[in-house]
């Protein structure tokens, strides 16, 4: 057997793990591991340029290819610089191993330099961690590691290695185990038989049924089982931010997002829906509102491959424990053997109902915000130029606030895994590192991330990145001068007292600083001039372009639901409610 | 409403913690929680008791039973059970009307006195909390110095089982 220090033995695994890219960045108890990847070929590294977008790169590079992504960092600030990152993997179920150095065994604990307890640090933020004591286990662990972040409801796992064990002048016999079991964790992906059955009786019983569908759906691949079964039974379908892209955008029955700032038809649909099905989603408070009034009428079926998720916030009548890609091809088979078809009467006034709503207030049948004009670009419109330039089939990241909610209602995604955004966690400064993320996996395709001039500035410093691993994203940067979202919950909720959310004349100049580390900026103010420039950046294949856009200050994102009401309780613009 | 939940587990560095965590994290109370490995060395056994209704202790249960270094989990209040904890008290006996009625006291309870001073004794005693409880209340008056509580171990009646 090949004789291997611990740090070879890491590098090794990786490869055997399947893993082509880690992103990273060195420091002093990761340098034996940085110096056994400098010797070979197989594993490549990017360097970042700060521990938390190596986190959220890998993560977008996961999100988009639906692979495992990998990022390593050393101990200390490099693993609490990678907490962030890793926060917004988990709550999002995104699978990463993220490996850390650790001081020495015989330093642990005597609050060396550099040294933090990351396993204590991380633990309620991962799927699972370990703390590597030998070198022979670091293959064994490597391979748990994956077998975890990958199967059941993925998450990000952290392997923390002590400097000592990747020791290079201690050698020990190399093998990959070749298959992982664990007595303590086996995940299911069948759902309940019986369960099912009913779920199918129900579903096919419904009078006003709405297919609720989520990021499971994505992170499973299901998205082809969803749509069958949707045209199979011609049913409305919403789907979360998360989900977007996992039922097409531009398809007649799609109701567009719901939630907080969902659409009024899928928000409408679902508060008078006397069955909803949900499928990969968890009830999350960004899209319920207020649990007490949450769709009074409806039964409640729930696919969700995690146990905890099901009937967490709210109790599911039919529930089924299971992925999607093993449930919904099973209920397809029995609502095709089934001797009951779907009420076609009440399915069509069903429809005819969701059409008047789309009609009356629906941000797809009109425009539904004042247009833009001269120097007044509705960040709106970007994002429809966005779509247009690209024809729809960019990968779309983003940051958080009015931007993303922006890009999630007026970007039509039509397939899954090209719409890259932190939904749970809500980071700022996720978007551009993603996009490094997504860029990398998929170089012939258009990478777009859009932005605002507060998330940019949070992960700014990955343009070098850009640079070294030639990797050019386009950047469309909505700059309002503000803190757009935070603004706008202080217009409606505390009378416009801009509390700390306006930069003044502090903002850069992002041509001149896009243009320092070797870019192209575009400053656009004039919305004659929106299509042209935007054009011309997307032509632009292999550089990175920084479109500075001046937006509307006093937009504000809707629908938005009003807080305590129900789902269908929303604001319409800033004068009008439903 | 009191749960006492026992879980088999990886007798692993941070296994114990993670559990712990979760408590914390999810917002959950532990009143009691005792942790040992069991017959099999690699399997810790650990009970712990909190307090919540039926929803709550459904989802302590998943959360815990998603914990990757967990094997099994149940609540025992679910089915029949048997709860044990152990006590020991240092109790304040100089004169010797409190050390004979202490002594009755003791056997009352079937305890055993497991150390004896000329100025105090330790008993020891088991059985489920209430009756530690009643104890503790029965000998309060007689000077109490010191109470150390096992926390409660639990296991189920009859044939059911929790094992590997």
């Amino acid at each position: 057997m090949e004789l291997l220090s611990g740090g070879e033995i890491l590098i090794r695994a990786l490869k055997d793990a399947g893993i082509k890219h880690v992103w990273g960045y060195p420091g002093g108890a990761a340098l034996h591991i940085y110096d056994a990847l400098y010797r070979q070929e197989d594993v490549h590294h990017l360097l970042v340029r700060h521990e938390q977008a190596a986190v959220h790169a890998a993560d977008g590079y996961s999100r988009s290819t639906g692979e495992v992504g990998t990022a390593l960092v050393t101990s200390g600030p490099g693993a609490t610089n990678a907490i962030t990152g890793i926060a917004t993997a988990y709550m999002d179920s995104i699978p990463l191993v993220v490996i850390s150095g650790q001081v020495p065994l015989t330093k642990i604990g005597q609050d060396a330099f550099q040294e933090t307890d990351m396993v204590g640090v991380s633990r309620p933020i991962v799927k699972h961690s370990f703390l590597v004591t030998r070198a022979e286990d670091i293959a064994e662990t490597i391979a748990k590691a994956y077998y975890i972040a990958a199967t059941g409801r993925p998450g990000p796992v952290v392997v923390d290695i002590p400097k000592d064990v990747t020791d290079p002048s201690y050698k020990v016999p190399y093998a990959y185990p070749a298959e992982i079991k664990m007595r303590s964790y086996q995940p299911t992906d069948k759902g309940h038989r019986g369960q099912i059955r009913r779920a199918v009786k129900t579903l096919i019983g419904a009078k006003r049924p709405v297919l609720y569908t989520g990021g499971g759906v994505v992170l499973d691949n299901a998205s082809e089982h969803l749509i069958a079964l949707a045209k199979k039974l011609n049913y409305p379908v919403t789907n979360t931010l998360m989900g977007l892209g996992g039922y097409p955008g531009t398809d007649p029955q799609y109701l567009g997002m719901l939630g907080m700032h969902g659409t009024y038809e899928a928000n409408t649909a679902m508060h008078h829906a006397d069955v909803i099905f949900a499928i990969g989603a968890r009830f999350d408070d960004r899209v319920t509102n207020d649990l007490e009034k949450f769709c009074p009428h409806a039964t409640i079926i729930h696919i969700d491959v995690d146990p905890t998720t099901v009937s967490k916030n709210i109790e599911a009548h039919i529930p089924i424990v299971g992925t999607c890609n093993s449930v919904l091809p099973e209920m397809l088979a029995l609502i095709e053997q089934s001797e009951t078809t779907p009420d076609t009467d009440a399915i069509a006034e069903w429809w005819q109902q969701i059409d008047q709503w789309r009609a009356d207030k629906g941000i797809y049948t009109a425009s539904r915000y004042e247009e833009s004009s001269g120097n007044c670009i509705k960040p709106q419109d970007v994002i429809k130029m966005l779509y247009k330039v690209t024809e729809g089939k960019a990968i779309v990241t983003s940051d958080v606030g009015q931007h993303q909610m922006f890009a999630a209602q007026y970007y039509l995604f039509d397939k899954p895994r090209t719409w890259i955004n932190s939904g749970g966690l809500g980071t700022m400064g996720f978007g551009l590192p993603a996009a490094m993320g997504c860029k990398l996996a998929f170089p012939d395709c258009d990478v777009a991330c859009v932005t605002g001039e507060g998330s940019i500035q949070m992960n700014i410093q990955e343009l070098s990145t850009c640079s070294q691993h030639n990797l050019p994203v386009k950047i469309i940067n909505l700059n309002n001068a503000a803190l757009g979202m935070v603004r706008q919950w202080q217009d409606m909720n505390y009378s416009s007292r801009y509390s700390e959310s306006v930069y003044e004349d502090s903002l850069p100049d992002f041509v001149k600083l896009t243009e320092a580390y070797g870019h192209v900026g575009m400053k656009i103010t004039h919305i004659d001039e929106l299509e042209e420039k935007m054009r011309e950046a997307f032509a632009m294949k292999d550089r990175v372009v920084f479109m500075d856009i001046d937006v509307d200050r006093s937009e504000h994102v809707y629908p938005m639901q009003m807080p305590g009401g129900s789902m269908r309780d929303l604001w319409l613009n800033k004068t009008e409610r439903t | 409403m009191k749960r006492i939940i026992s879980i088999l587990m990886e007798n692993e560095s941070g296994a114990l913690s993670r559990v712990v965590g979760l408590f914390a994290q999810r917002g959950y109370n532990i009143d009691t929680l005792t942790v040992a490995p069991t017959d099999d060395d690699t399997l810790s056994r650990l009970t712990l008791t909190t307090q919540g209704d039926d929803h709550m202790a459904e989802q302590i249960v998943k959360q815990l039973h998603k914990l990757i270094d967990t094997i099994k989990v149940v609540d025992l209040t679910q089915g029949a059970y048997i709860e044990r904890e152990l006590m020991l008290v240092k109790i304040k006996a100089t004169e010797s009307h409190i050390r004979t009625e202490l002594k009755s006291c003791v056997e009352i309870f079937r305890g055993h006195i497991i150390d004896v001073t000329p100025v105090t004794y330790t008993v020891q005693l088991a059985g489920d909390s209430e009756k530690l409880d009643a104890f503790i209340e029965a000998v309060g008056e007689m000077g109490i110095m010191e109470v150390v509580r096992s926390g409660v171990s639990g296991i189920a009646r009859g044939d059911k089982f929790l094992r590997v």
